[in-house]
């Protein structure tokens, strides 16, 4: 068995790897120096080949993207990197932007080149001040050497990076929330269409990309699209960040070829659950539909967890014992989505406040039997019918846990209090 | 083009949406966030249809109608289970939170979310926490704030921000506690705060003049009116109960106001109510009665020897019954001399000019604007909305070129960013508002002769056979020149409020002369001062200062004064000189006021609530008011009533329909007047229309205030309208519906059944009729810029007198309403910084001031930046009478 | 009274204006930089960035009311922020987040009677592989036990 590539974890570990030197001594820049030697259809056209599905978490190909873009519009163009990084059970794009960012500036570079921006804004969740810092600082570095600036590599095409720290906002996360973020307002998402593409940031077609996303760039510039479309699956290629958190004896981040199966994460590369029985998985952070253990031994790919029933999300996985009461968990996640709902459509900002109440007063030991009921079609009843994306987020995992968990459900309302003793273990 | 709804097919118009077109078919279709003058933004969720692809599709899916284009063949279905599902849902979630209070809620009765809970079908509560509560905020004396009923639909801050500019009213926080309000407690600053009440869905924002004398809506009397504050003729709903009027709402037009006012007019109704009106006629200051009185008068006449002064806030009607009572030759404007030149000039403007006076409504549509001396955010505040709108013009077109629809706000307003077409701003030293500013391309401010001079240079540079002026603003008349040149519909507004003829002259030149390069004139707008300025002047007459004279001459005795207080239009001692000199003077006016104290006989007048007539706007358009209600005294009859009284022949006009008449034959401008309004024998169903939209416990309720016994309902001569509270049928003419409702739309939002197009003109026709047309291709004969020499040297030490306009305190009726007069400034005296430096004065110090060698007035100074040296700023309406252009000197205590 | 930051703010926030394309833009930085400098974002510092950027203040108070990060209210010399999202409660956050309301004797969104901390739940700060975790002033402290809390508390309370 050949070693497995590492895209971009492959400085982790490395001492300084965040010092321009140490990371050009292992090769660094060269992807973005050959991407200005190319044509930037042609990276476009790589970036098609390779099938990066989007590591946001709608997992959209980011080469069809970038396609988007209106080839006679006259207004400036914009690439926006999301670095909002809050869905609860996702911590990639953090350790990446810490760890290694020399590759986010080098991927920046090729991305504005490709798509023709000439202004990069890399938007940082407000509390990743280490990352903010270390993002800066490759900034800094890049543009004394002279790789930003008016004549990125001698090459006439004037690329600047700025970076927007967020005020705290889950929803700053949804790509049409963090332009206006970034815009300075509220951050309340847009209606689609008009996509960023045509009208983005400051009224310009836009690319807005994931961190994760961004930093594949060079790779696929350097080796082609083919061969990191080879490293995953059909459509859905390279290898992705995968993170596994909760009830797991091996919490972790793992960069893995896309296509490893969520149960050898979660059994082997994880070690399995912390207790002696595994409960269930929440694949790909905290939105997508919680998996039975039957049901985890599939590819962890875009398509394949969507045939799942459930999503890919951010590949980041919250694993959960037979310790774990699934109304509490589910208590907790309604919790999160009625605190970050941005309040602009009726079905979120009541509906998430409401399905909370349902679970608090559930697990509390107050909740009535007929109310299972009520909340799974007070929670199905927001699905499909929001602005953005936020909305299925948050009354998915809840209808899957109250449907997958159904007799717990009800237990709770019958016992008139929580089995677990209303509390966490640990 | 057309659509299929429910397998119906109904025609639309591709560049609507779906919830548009339904609701314009009348179709039931709830929506909240939607707003046809704001647009769609998605955001309530409330509109859902399902949407098929094509005829084969039967699975659909949910679109919200708002955010989806009408596009041929479109095939959607309102009744299907899961959109109605979803619907219901919506209002469940609205309901989650919503208090319970509809019986003690202002907005009762006339609640869109009362109506829209009906029509989702959400029955059962299926929830049982405790609701959300917020903190409620003092917004000032016009509206009323509770929170806790908000259902954050977002039009409240979509209208006061987006569309009419308002800085102080946000969103804030997050999940389920956003929260509508000000920053802090405090006056909304907006002139337009008012239209939140209407906006809003339920009753967050409710009308708290209405809240100090509430009444049910449905017991109101309600009929078509007009407003009487400015000259702009916005459209009203008076609504009266037990003879107090108690509140106005906008009553659309799709040719002047659209949906909207301003606060002036919504609030300053309550003059109607004042302790300040005269109920009784009087006579040397000894209470009459109506049935001695005038056949005492009218004996007491020697015709021949009276005057007749009219007034520009009297109806025509009025004005013209009076110019008939003393003949045209002793029948002056009851305007001062140089104010009754103005209005004439620009009536010959317009009526000889080749440039057209554009509605309010076409205004909007106008996309490039040149501004020239006129404040109009103080003085035509509703013009200042307008102006707002059209600055979107020109950069929303890039939207449209994306594919965008102009529906769809958000997106265009994303597009459009801060991007602003061109206005500009030629202001006079004597604009009081800056809020137009901000949209400005440029603002310049100057005194009005200069302000004249750029104008006549723009004309300049747009024809170069219109004559030369010096050139002051370098190559500002060029690109002003450029932009209106290069527009669709160019712009340009004016007004008598600078005081300047040379002001409106060189306006004037500005839209002729932007015909040179394109064929046809700008269009052109004037600002005159009161409700109905145009209409009066349009009747003829001398100006005041002749009646003075005349007076003085000893060529009269006695006088006639018409709904007007002297005293705020010339100065006290020439008023005092003339009344001293008139032997008898008789005062027919719905206010006390120091002339109507000095009547020898004065005599109630009805206000625009209480009689039928006609006003003639800015724009030349004659509309009708009706009377809305029956004043408790019996004496209180329309000023021209009293007129034919003291005639002694009550019966020359027996009606408003005869009077119209005998003024049409008389005067041909007046040619179509009657069309303004209908005949009052029209009937609908053979019937009158009642006052009142619901049938209530029989007419009793109508006097319950007054007495328990069922008495006759009032005659109306002048109107189709009842006395009644027998419930109005649907009238065809939308224009004379007393008040928009339709089943199941009881409150404001019920207008969508009352025009073919929403955002159109009303069914059967938007009311009013225009009396100015330009004439096509005219030569324009330019005007002569002002020579600078021309100016008399100023007498050393003296400051030059501007008057200084205020939305709230400057217009005379609408200040007796206290909210009006809470927020009217006192008396001051403004002078700029610099000659505040100079004089050693500072804020709020009080300085005597005299005019012309006038009487000495003591009052506090204001600093106000932007007034240059050598000028003295004077707070029309506070000040009763500001000379603009006299002289006066000021000194220290 | 009018506040307006120090020589080296001013200089910062004409730096970041000059990123944008659009003075509302600067509108989030800005209020991070009065925040840094007052402690919190007060009325003054609102009224100073709408000066400055030349945005309504209603806006300016929307901006500062939609996110959590900017404290409305003065905070203690420390801002302890604890994760309560669900990877962190799984393995123990909330017993962590109890100790520390306990032991500081205040609840979330109080700040201690000496002014020195100030305690706040924070939503899923992205170290869940490292959890339980809570933030002091922006810097992560992850892998939390009660040993190591008592040690941070008592360390920030004891320092002068």
């Amino acid at each position: 068995m050949t070693e497995p590539v590492k895209i971009v974890t492959r400085n982790f570990g490395v001492d300084r790897a965040w010092e321009i030197d140490v990371y050009e001594s292992r090769g660094g820049y060269e992807g973005a120096k050959k991407a200005l030697s190319m044509e930037p259809a042609k990276v476009v056209e790589e970036m098609k080949a390779a099938n990066l599905r989007g590591r946001g978490g709608a997992g959209f190909s980011a080469g069809v993207k970038w396609g988007f873009l209106p080839r006679d519009n006259p207004k400036p163009r914009y690439l926006v990197v999301n670095g909002d990084e809050g869905e609860p059970g996702t911590f990639k794009d953090r350790a990446l932007m810490q760890n290694d960012p020399h590759l986010l500036v080098e991927g920046i570079i090729s991305a504005c080149w490709a798509t023709g921006a000439h202004t990069a804004y890399v938007y940082i969740r407000g509390e990743l001040k280490l990352a903010w810092q270390r993002v800066e600082g490759a900034i800094a570095q890049a543009k004394a050497k002279g790789y930003l600036g008016k004549r990125p590599f001698g090459v006439d095409f004037p690329v600047e990076i700025h970076t927007h720290r967020g005020g705290g906002a889950y929803i700053c996360g949804e790509e049409t929330a963090l332009l206006n973020s970034l815009e300075g307002k509220r951050g309340e998402p847009r209606l689609k269409p008009p996509f960023p593409a045509v009208v983005g940031a400051f009224g310009c077609p836009t690319v807005v990309n994931n961190v994760e996303t961004i930093m594949n760039v060079p790779w696929i510039v350097l080796f082609g699209g083919e061969a990191f479309h080879a490293l995953g699956v059909k459509g859905d290629g390279g290898t992705r960040m995968y993170g596994l958190s909760g009830r797991v004896k091996r919490p972790g981040l793992h960069e893995l070829p896309v296509g490893t199966k969520l149960s050898t994460l979660v059994l082997e590369i994880g070690g399995g659950p912390l207790g002696n029985e595994l409960k269930g998985v929440i694949p790909g952070g905290s939105s997508t539909p919680v998996l039975l253990p039957h049901e985890i031994d599939i590819p962890f790919t875009v398509d394949s967890l969507k045939a799942a029933g459930s999503m890919m999300g951010t590949g980041c996985a919250i694993v959960l014992d037979e310790t774990v009461c699934a109304v509490r968990a589910a208590s907790n996640l309604a919790r999160f989505y009625w605190h970050e709902s941005c309040g602009q459509c009726t079905p979120c900002r009541e509906g998430t406040g409401w399905v909370h109440n349902i679970l608090a007063n559930l697990e509390a030991g107050s909740g009535k039997v007929e109310e299972v009921a009520v909340l799974l079609s007070a929670a199905k009843s927001i699905m499909g019918n929001t602005i953005c994306p936020f909305g299925d987020g948050a009354a998915m995992p809840i209808v899957a846990f109250a449907q997958k968990f159904h007799d717990e459900f009800l237990r709770h309302a019958t016992l008139k209090k929580c089995p677990y003793g209303g509390r966490f273990a640990a | 083009m057309a659509i299929w709804i429910d397998g119906r097919r109904h025609e639309a118009d591709p560049e609507r949406n779906i919830l548009d077109v339904c609701l314009s078919r009348g179709l039931d279709l709830p929506y909240f966030c939607w707003h046809p003058a704001l647009g769609s933004v998605g955001a309530c969720r409330q509109c859902a249809v399902k949407v098929f692809k094509d005829d084969k599709d039967t699975r659909g899916r949910l679109a919200m109608a708002c955010m989806t284009p009408a596009k041929d063949g479109t095939r959607l279905s309102i009744d299907d289970a899961e959109a109605r599902e979803l619907r219901r849902s919506v209002i469940e979630w609205l309901m989650l939170n919503h208090p319970h209070d509809c019986p003690v809620c202002d907005e009762g009765g006339e609640c869109h979310l009362q109506d829209m809970t009906v029509m989702a079908g959400h029955l059962v509560r299926r929830t049982r926490f405790e609701k959300r509560t917020f903190r409620n905020q003092y917004l000032g004396p016009f509206v009323r704030h509770e929170m806790n009923r908000c259902i954050q639909c977002y039009r409240c801050v979509r209208f006061y921000a987006d569309h009419a500019g308002g800085k102080d009213l946000g969103v804030f926080g997050a999940h389920d506690a956003v929260y509508f309000g000000r920053h802090a407690d405090g006056v909304l600053e907006s002139a337009f705060a008012g239209n939140l009440v209407e906006v809003c869905p339920t009753g967050v924002f409710t009308d708290r003049t209405l809240g100090r004398h509430y009444v049910r809506k449905w017991d109101l009397q309600t009929a078509p009116s007009v407003c009487v504050h400015c000259s702009l003729g916005c459209n009203t709903t008076p609504g009266e109960r037990a003879g107090s009027l108690r509140r106005i709402r906008a009553r659309y037009s799709g040719a002047v106001n659209g949906w909207f006012l301003c606060d002036r007019g919504r609030y300053g109704y309550e003059f109607v109510n004042s302790e300040r009106r005269v109920r009784r006629p009087f006579v040397r200051g000894e209470a009459a009665t109506s049935e001695v009185t005038p056949a005492a008068l009218a004996r007491a006449w020697s015709k021949g020897r009276v005057l007749g002064i009219g007034s520009p806030r009297a109806s025509v009607e009025s004005n013209y019954a009076l110019a008939a009572l003393v003949g045209p030759e002793r029948f002056h404007q009851g305007t001062s001399a140089a104010q009754t030149a103005l209005v004439a000039t620009i009536i010959r403007i317009l009526r000889e000019g080749p440039a057209r006076t554009p509605s309010l409504r076409e205004v909007e549509r106008c996309d490039a604007v040149l501004v020239l001396g006129e404040d109009v955010a103080s003085t035509a505040p509703m013009l200042a909305l307008a102006l707002r709108q059209s600055v979107r013009r020109q950069p929303e077109r890039a939207a449209l070129e994306l594919g965008i629809p102009g529906w769809q706000d958000g997106a265009v307003r994303e597009v459009v960013g801060n991007r602003k077409g061109p206005l500009f701003i030629a202001a006079s030293v004597a604009n009081e508002a800056r809020e137009l500013d901000e949209l400005a391309t440029r603002t310049v401010r100057a005194a009005p002769e200069d302000v004249a001079r750029l104008g006549f240079a723009v004309a300049h540079a747009l024809d170069a056979s219109a004559p030369e002026a010096d050139g002051l603003f370098g190559r500002l008349p060029a690109q002003i020149a450029g932009a209106l040149a290069g527009a669709e519909r160019p712009l340009v507004v004016s007004g008598t409020g600078a005081g300047s003829e040379a002001v409106i002259q060189a306006a004037a030149s500005v839209a002729w002369a932007a015909g040179a390069g394109r064929g046809r004139a700008a269009e052109l707008v004037y600002v005159v001062p009161e409700c109905n300025s145009l209409g009066a002047a349009l009747i003829g007459g001398r100006s005041l200062a002749e009646a003075f004279a005349a007076m003085e001459r000893g060529e009269v005795t006695g006088a006639i004064i018409l709904e007007n207080d002297l005293y705020r239009r010339a100065p006290e001692a020439d008023v005092d000189a003339f009344l001293d000199r008139a032997g008898h003077v008789v005062v027919i006016d719905h206010l006390a006021h120091d002339t109507a104290s000095r009547a020898s006989t004065l005599l109630p007048a009805a206000t625009f609530a209480e009689s039928s007539g006609t006003f003639v706007n800015n724009e030349g358009r004659a509309q009708r008011f009706f009377q809305v209600f029956d004043p408790d005294s019996t004496d209180i009859r329309p000023s021209w009533r009293w007129i034919a009284a003291l005639d002694g022949a009550t019966d020359r006009w027996p009606n408003l329909d005869e009077l119209q008449a005998a003024l049409a034959r008389e005067l041909p401008i007046f040619g179509e007047i009657a069309a303004a309004g209908v005949p009052a024998e029209y009937r609908v169903r053979g019937a009158r229309i009642p006052r009142a939209l619901h049938r209530q416990s029989g007419r009793t309720a109508i006097t319950a205030n007054r007495e328990l016994h069922e008495p006759r309902p009032p005659e109306d001569p002048d109107s189709p309208f009842a006395f009644s509270m027998e419930g109005a049928p649907r009238v065809p003419l939308a224009r004379l519906a007393p008040e928009v409702w339709a089943p199941g739309w009881n409150s404001c939002q019920a207008l969508n059944r009352f025009s073919a197009e929403i955002g159109g003109a009303l069914l059967g026709g938007d009311p009013g009729v225009r009396l100015l047309e330009p004439i096509e291709g005219a030569p324009p004969a330019y005007f002569s810029p002002p020579r600078v020499d021309s100016l008399p040297e100023p007498p050393p030490d003296s400051l030059l007198v501007v008057a200084l306009h205020h939305v709230f305190g400057s217009e005379e009726l609408s200040a007796l309403a206290p909210g009006v007069a809470e927020l009217a400034p006192k008396p001051y005296v403004a002078l700029g910084e610099e000659e505040a430096l100079e004089r050693g004065v500072s804020e709020r110090e009080e300085v005597d001031l005299s005019i012309d060698g006038g009487p000495i007035l003591t009052l506090p100074v204001r600093i106000r930046p932007g007034l240059p040296r050598g000028a003295v700023g004077l707070p029309a309406g506070p000040v009763r009478f500001v000379p603009a252009g006299s002289r006066a000197r000021i000194s220290k205590r | 009274m009018t506040w307006t930051p120090s020589a080296a703010g001013q200089k910062r926030i004409d730096e970041i204006i000059a990123r944008y394309p659009s003075k509302m833009a600067a509108c989030l930085p800005a209020l991070r930089l009065a925040q840094e400098e007052i402690g919190h974002v007060s009325k003054e510092a609102i009224d100073w960035v709408s000066r400055r950027l030349e945005l309504p203040r209603a806006h300016v108070q929307g901006v500062v009311s939609f996110y959590t990060l900017y404290h409305q209210k003065p905070v203690g010399k420390h801002v302890v922020q604890v994760c309560r999202t669900l990877s962190c409660a799984l393995v123990g956050g909330e017993r962590i987040l109890d100790h520390c309301q306990k032991k500081l004797g205040i609840r979330p969104g109080e700040t201690t009677p000496d002014g020195k901390i100030t305690l706040e739940t924070a939503e899923c700060l992205a170290s869940c592989g490292s959890g339980p975790v809570l933030t002091v002033d922006d810097e992560f402290v992850e892998n939390l036990t009660i040993e190591s809390i008592d040690a941070l508390l008592d360390r920030l309370r004891s320092e002068p």
